[in-house]
């Protein structure tokens, strides 16, 4: 203890002797620091962002079809069972987010315009404890429960039909026997979504009127169940494939949207790879830091090691003096870059860039986000990869032979 | 009892084309609590002989004795253990960690050893005392003068009690009158300690206060006189 006390001593106060050289590389480290989790916090929020969006974009976080139903999204694919014993075995087991919908592609007509869209015959009261497509009203009403004769469509489809709150459309779809099936529904709202494609593809209209309109009684295309976490869903997955038919498919958002499944992935290796990316620059400063630090010092390392100072203390004090470097510049660096996102929590406006933002699926405000475990993975990098390259100098300073360090000039 | 044993001790070193023989058969004995001056002129061989003495340095050839104990086959680490546990040193320069304090400084071997904190406090303090350096012992090296830096080097080779001091040119930066006062307080530790000193010096007047002499030249003992010290 009184042995590392005193290499703790001999590192800290070699650090400061050449303060500008130190507060030089504190500061490269600080500012690598803040730039590994500010950078990363950016990104991740946009992907975070883009999942969420995807995420509420109708899947949930576990979906149940029929197992053809994702080939051929018709009114022959539906789920085994009706939506009536859904709702009892879902609520029965606790699960109070789900929604069981139809949904299949149609088309509709004003009297204008034609569009390809997919019909959503939902329950009003549980989408919206799973989806936030087709929620935000900005014009006329929602629907008011499963039986609503209206339909509620989005603000671009709108102005491609050319048509507004009032007027009629007519929806044309299939029954199971494959003859035309159509109903006139009046708009009754029009929706806004984060995405322009998402007002134009989906209506939303009452799951029993668009079940008789379909003749499929009280049948679903698929059911959709939200859990807390998107990271998380094997508990719920399990708890969903032990309550449903075995002849349903239950598949979770990772499978059911294989693009944001993939740039969950594919954001975990970018935070990696930026770290060592920014470390690896910061590197070459650490190691010539310490190297000219060890080079002033030859003759002070010959003395402790003739006085009987081990050499493995002087690498000791070597790589104690990194970590000290180490610690401040990051210590520094996480303040900053926390200090940098909370001023931006409200989000930053990239509408600018909005269009090519929209095509990967991102929305024009950005919301920065600090994860901790993008934290903790940027400062055991530094720290482990920084002790690694201090090990260089430090091991030459425990080499010395010190008679020829102590007459060194 | 005898401090130090050598036994036909060699070294050569490789200089250009030339091999030049530091040590050449040297064979020298001294008993505990002798007061010996090595003296030679500039590359005569009396540093590379008391490096050699104390584990610093590995002779091609010959033996080394510390207390009855062979040295010059130690490892590394050994050698490291024996300069702590029964060597003090005392360079001619640079003698100081400039980071620490001169009680830190005084207190390093002990902290190295594993000395308990009030323990190391007492006696560097004492030995601070000692050596004329009260009221100083929170001054780094670079606040001190050359002869306060050689004493606070002095506290810190004896503060330990090591059987045996081993002095490079101690007086070699100091004025005569600091260096006439380092003289006095090494015989005075020689003589109240019973401390082996091995003083490695060309000057006439440090010389003066040593009661054996060694003389060498081109690596080899010419003359080994026993005096009456000043």
């Amino acid at each position: 203890m009184q042995y590392l006390h005193l290499i703790m001593t001999l590192a800290w106060r070699n650090l400061w002797r050449n303060h500008r050289r130190t507060i030089i590389m504190i500061a490269a480290i600080s500012v690598g620091a803040w730039a590994m989790i500010f950078m990363t916090s950016l990104m991740r929020g946009m992907v975070n962002e883009m999942i969420r969006d995807g995420i509420r974009a109708l899947p949930g976080h576990v979906q149940v079809h029929h197992p053809a139903y994702r080939d051929d999204p018709s009114v022959s694919n539906l789920v085994s069972m009706t939506s009536t014993e859904i709702d009892a075995l879902l609520s029965g087991a606790g699960i109070d987010r789900f929604t069981a919908r139809v949904r299949v592609p149609a088309i509709v007509s004003s009297e204008r315009e034609s569009r390809g869209v997919t019909l959503i015959g939902a329950d009003p009261a549980q989408e919206v404890s799973v989806s936030a497509v087709g929620t935000k009203i900005v014009a006329g009403r929602n629907l008011e429960g499963p039986a609503d004769g209206g339909i509620v469509i989005g603000r671009e489809l709108a102005e491609k039909l050319e048509t507004e709150v009032g007027k009629r459309i007519v929806l044309m779809s299939q029954d199971p026997e494959n003859e035309v099936a159509d109903r006139g529904y009046r708009v009754v709202g029009l929706f806004e979504a984060t995405l322009p494609t998402q007002e134009e593809a989906f209506v939303f209209a009452g799951r029993k009127t668009v079940q008789d309109m379909l003749q499929i009684d009280d049948r679903v295309s698929e059911v959709a169940i939200a859990g807390d976490n998107y990271r998380a869903v094997d508990g719920l997955l399990a708890a969903v494939r032990d309550l449903m038919n075995d002849e349903d498919e239950v598949l979770p958002w990772t499978e059911l949207d294989a693009y944001l499944g993939a740039m969950l992935g594919v954001m975990d290796g970018f935070v990696l790879v930026w770290v060592i990316v920014i470390f690896l620059a910061l590197s070459f400063g650490l190691v010539n830091t310490l190297v000219m630090a060890v080079f002033e010092r030859v003759r002070e390392i010959g003395l402790m090691l003739a006085l009987g100072m081990r050499p493995s203390s002087i690498l000791g004090q070597i790589v104690i003096e990194s970590v000290l470097l180490l610690v401040l510049g990051l210590a520094i660096g996480n303040a900053l870059a926390f200090a940098s996102v909370v001023p931006l929590r409200g989000g930053i406006d990239i509408s600018a860039v909005a269009e090519g933002m929209e095509m990967f699926g991102a929305a024009s405000v950005l919301y920065p986000e600090i994860e901790t475990g993008d934290v903790i993975l940027a400062n055991i990098v530094v720290l482990t990869l920084g002790i690694l390259a201090s090990l260089s100098p430090a091991w030459r300073a425990s080499r010395y032979e010190p008679v020829e360090a102590i007459t060194k000039v | 009892m005898t401090a130090v044993r050598c036994v036909d001790l060699c070294k050569t070193y490789r200089q250009g084309d030339q091999d030049i023989k530091a040590l050449d058969h040297v064979d020298l004995e001294i008993g505990r609590g002798g007061f010996v001056c090595l003296s030679a002129p500039s590359g005569g061989g009396k540093t590379t002989l008391l490096n050699a003495i104390g584990g610093l340095d590995i002779p091609d050839s010959g033996e080394i004795w510390i207390a009855g104990q062979r040295i010059d086959r130690l490892s590394k680490g050994d050698l490291a253990a024996l300069r702590l546990r029964e060597i003090g040193f005392v360079f001619q320069a640079y003698n100081l960690i400039p980071v620490l304090t001169a009680r830190e400084n005084v207190e390093f071997v002990m902290q190295v050893q594993g000395v308990a904190a009030s323990e190391r406090r007492e006696k560097s303090q004492a030995m601070l005392e000692e050596v004329g350096l009260r009221g100083l012992e929170e001054r780094r090296p670079a606040e001190m003068s050359g002869g306060q830096q050689q004493r606070v080097a002095v506290a810190r080779a004896i503060v330990s009690r090591p059987a045996l001091v081993l002095a490079d040119e101690p007086t070699a930066n100091l004025d005569s009158k600091t260096s006439d006062e380092l003289m006095e307080l090494f015989v005075e530790l020689n003589q109240h300690h019973n401390t082996t000193f091995i003083i490695a010096t060309h000057d006439q007047r440090v010389m003066a206060y040593a009661n054996r002499l060694v003389k060498m030249l081109d690596g080899r003992i010419v003359d080994d006189i026993q005096q009456q010290a000043a």
